[in-house]
């Protein structure tokens, strides 16, 4: 019997739907067209500009400062959250449960208008602060929902035998709980350090003059008709993402291997 | 021997639900002491009690005179071996028994030469720097007695520590268990739901059943002289009689009418008066059968039955007989001469004997426990519908 050549078709067509824009942004990035469209030769100067651009540099900065600064906080606050909502059963748990989950769907300009009105109330001047606050907010929920799916899975009496071998409190959590929970923990933080790191909507409500994260600021330059340089941007951020995306697979998959 | 572990009027609840119901036990140092009981009877909670997992509402745990019920688990000599043997997965073998020692601040020349003194205990060496994950059930729970028993604890707890492995690891892990406690000598608590375990291991055993205890005493005196329905009944099989006392023939027996299964002469040792209820268990091997009318003797009874269901299990034959609604087990041992004889086929009339002394008369009958009583051979048998003994389904 003869294969259908159909689904080979609508997968190539599916791939080529997703990769097209990117493949276009790459070549445009080296497009010595100012208004893209046609070809008009090859250049660097885009790539030129944008690392002579200190402003998008500072933006990069305060983005990852940030991004650092809050998934280090929600790390910290989600696993202590996890750890009390897997614990303790009861109604007021059930209540904190869907206090922590309730960030995870409310939409982002609902968050940012919430977040601002609270800001603004308190008084308080807006700035890389209150970004830095507004990520804690729901990098917490993220970090917290992962840990807790990994505590499900885990034993309890692995804690207990730790105590049972003469362990102290602190001791079982740091030598057992912790160096188990570790992997749900990092994987959470990743989670929210990829959302803070990309997150504008929220970030656009909250910010102030001087203020700026790199989404914030690749948009302003869209605004003001810079785009060759925002595809020069784009084009390495991709190629640092691909290059990380292909390390961890490697990483994993190395493991395997020895395993 | 002095009373080593004392448990003094333990309670605890559970909400409405009361898991221990004031337990009092006392164990003798440097026996093996099983907790015996269906799950749910109250002996994991008991254990973890212990251990200092759990806090009891009311009552003491004394070890060697000391009230420890309200220390922590840390500051206890007694260590668990947990059901799944809860090995740490982030450590090797080696690291795993090693955490004890670790995590109290002894030296390290003392932690690596008792790790490897504990590993060459349990025939580890091989193994000791594998990951826990790699190991084999028999290897795991080696591993798990090892991190125990370097503790050097007064009590070594075990919650059901051979229910994860297949049937033969079991037996051999029984025995390794066994000779380990001659080699060391403390004291075992073994928590456990099955009763051959409990048997073959214990030097006592306390049979539990909704959080109270139902009978402690020696392997045998379980066995043989069993207090209650409950005790009988999950101690191996048994068969049930109800009837009263219609005649006290002498010092020592008595003559029990069953109604619809006859008169049966019983050893009295319970000195019961005529009209006295009694409940009488008599355990399949007590029973024999035969084609031919047994011969009479001084105490045996002998009655007319009709076999219903026939296995054959090797070492015995186990039948089940009919007399009106009784429908009585029996375990027959094989005669040597059985394979020549023309073997007792289904729906035969043959011959049911016993000696008096076999019946057993319980002091306590539990209706409750009629379901667990009986248990016929429902896949094997050629009957569809066997016969309940005790008829209460309506």
């Amino acid at each position: 019997m003869k294969r259908s050549i159909i689904p080979l078709t609508v997968t190539l067509l599916t791939l080529l739907f997703f990769y097209i824009p990117i493949i276009l942004l790459v070549a445009q990035s080296f497009n010595a067209s100012r208004y893209s469209g046609a070809w008009t030769g090859f250049t660097l100067e885009w790539y030129a500009r944008l690392f002579r651009d200190r402003n998008i540099w500072m933006a990069l900065r305060n983005s990852l400062a940030i991004g650092l600064g809050a998934t280090t906080l929600s790390m910290v606050f989600g696993t202590t959250a996890a750890l009390a909502l897997d614990r303790y059963r009861s109604r007021l748990q059930r209540t904190h449960y869907i206090l922590i989950y309730m960030p995870l769907v409310i939409p982002d300009i609902l968050m940012g208008m919430c977040l601002l009105l609270f800001f603004v109330s308190l008084g308080m001047k807006l700035g890389l602060l209150t970004i830095f606050l507004a990520h804690v907010t729901f990098c917490i929920s993220y970090v917290a929902m992962v840990v807790l799916a990994r505590l499900q899975d885990f034993d309890h009496s692995l804690v207990e035998a730790a105590r049972d071998l003469g362990a102290t409190r602190r001791q079982a959590a740091t030598r057992v709980l912790l160096p188990l929970l570790a992997p749900g923990i990092l994987s959470g933080g990743l989670l929210a350090f990829t959302l803070s790191i990309d997150d504008f909507v929220i970030s656009f409500f909250v910010a102030g003059p001087g203020a700026t994260t790199l989404p914030i600021y690749i948009y302003s330059m869209i605004k003001h008709g810079a785009p060759p340089v925002i595809n020069a941007l784009s084009t390495i951020l991709l190629f640092i993402t691909f290059a990380l995306i292909i390390t961890a697979q490697m990483l994993t998959w190395k493991k395997e291997k020895t395993t | 021997m002095h009373d080593y572990l004392v448990f003094d009027h333990l309670t605890k609840r559970y909400g409405a639900l009361k898991a221990v119901d004031d337990v009092s036990l006392s164990i003798e140092q440097g026996s093996i002491f099983s907790l015996l009981g269906p799950s749910g009877c109250g002996k994991t909670t008991l254990l973890r009690m212990i251990a200092g997992f759990e806090k009891p509402d009311s009552g003491r745990i004394l070890l060697n005179g000391r009230d420890i019920t309200q220390l922590p688990p840390n500051q206890r000599q007694v260590n668990t071996i947990f059901q799944n043997y809860a090995l740490f997965p982030h450590l090797s073998v080696c690291e795993n028994i090693a955490f004890g020692l670790k995590v109290t601040g002894h030296r390290k020349a003392d932690i690596e030469r008792e790790t490897l003194r504990m590993l060459e205990l349990v025939q580890l060496e091989r193994h000791a720097d594998s990951k826990v994950t790699e190991l084999s059930g028999g290897q795991k729970q080696r591993t798990a007695i090892a991190r125990a028993l370097i503790k050097k604890p007064n009590i070594l707890l075990l919650d059901e520590p051979l229910a994860a492995l297949d049937l033969k690891l079991r037996q051999r892990m029984l025995m390794e268990l066994d000779l380990l406690h001659d080699e060391i000598g403390i004291t075992f608590l073994y928590v456990t739901h099955d009763q051959s375990e409990a048997m073959s291991l214990s030097d006592k055993i306390a049979v539990m059943n909704e959080g109270h205890i139902e009978q402690v005493g020696t392997p045998s005196q379980i066995y043989e002289a069993p207090c209650s329905s409950f005790v009988a009944a999950f101690i191996g099989d048994t068969n049930f009689f109800d009837g009263a006392v219609i005649e006290v023939k002498d010092s020592e027996y008595c003559t029990v009418r069953i109604g619809g299964f006859g008169d049966v002469l019983c050893y009295n040792d319970k000195k019961l008066r005529v009209g006295n209820p009694v409940h009488l268990s008599i355990r399949p091997e007590k029973f024999a059968i035969s084609r031919n009318l047994p011969e009479q003797r001084k105490g045996r009874n002998v009655l007319s039955v009709t076999v219903d269901d026939i296995v054959y299990l090797g070492t015995h034959t186990k039948y089940w007989v009919l007399l009106n609604d009784y429908r009585v087990e029996i375990n027959q041992q094989h005669m040597r001469y059985q394979l020549d004889q023309i073997p007792i086929k289904h729906n035969e009339q043959v011959w049911l004997y016993w000696n008096a002394d076999d019946g057993y008369m319980l002091e306590r009958y539990c209706e409750d426990d009629e379901e667990m009583v009986f248990q016929p051979p429902e896949e094997i048998g050629d009957n569809p519908e066997p016969t309940e003994q005790h008829n209460e389904e309506e």
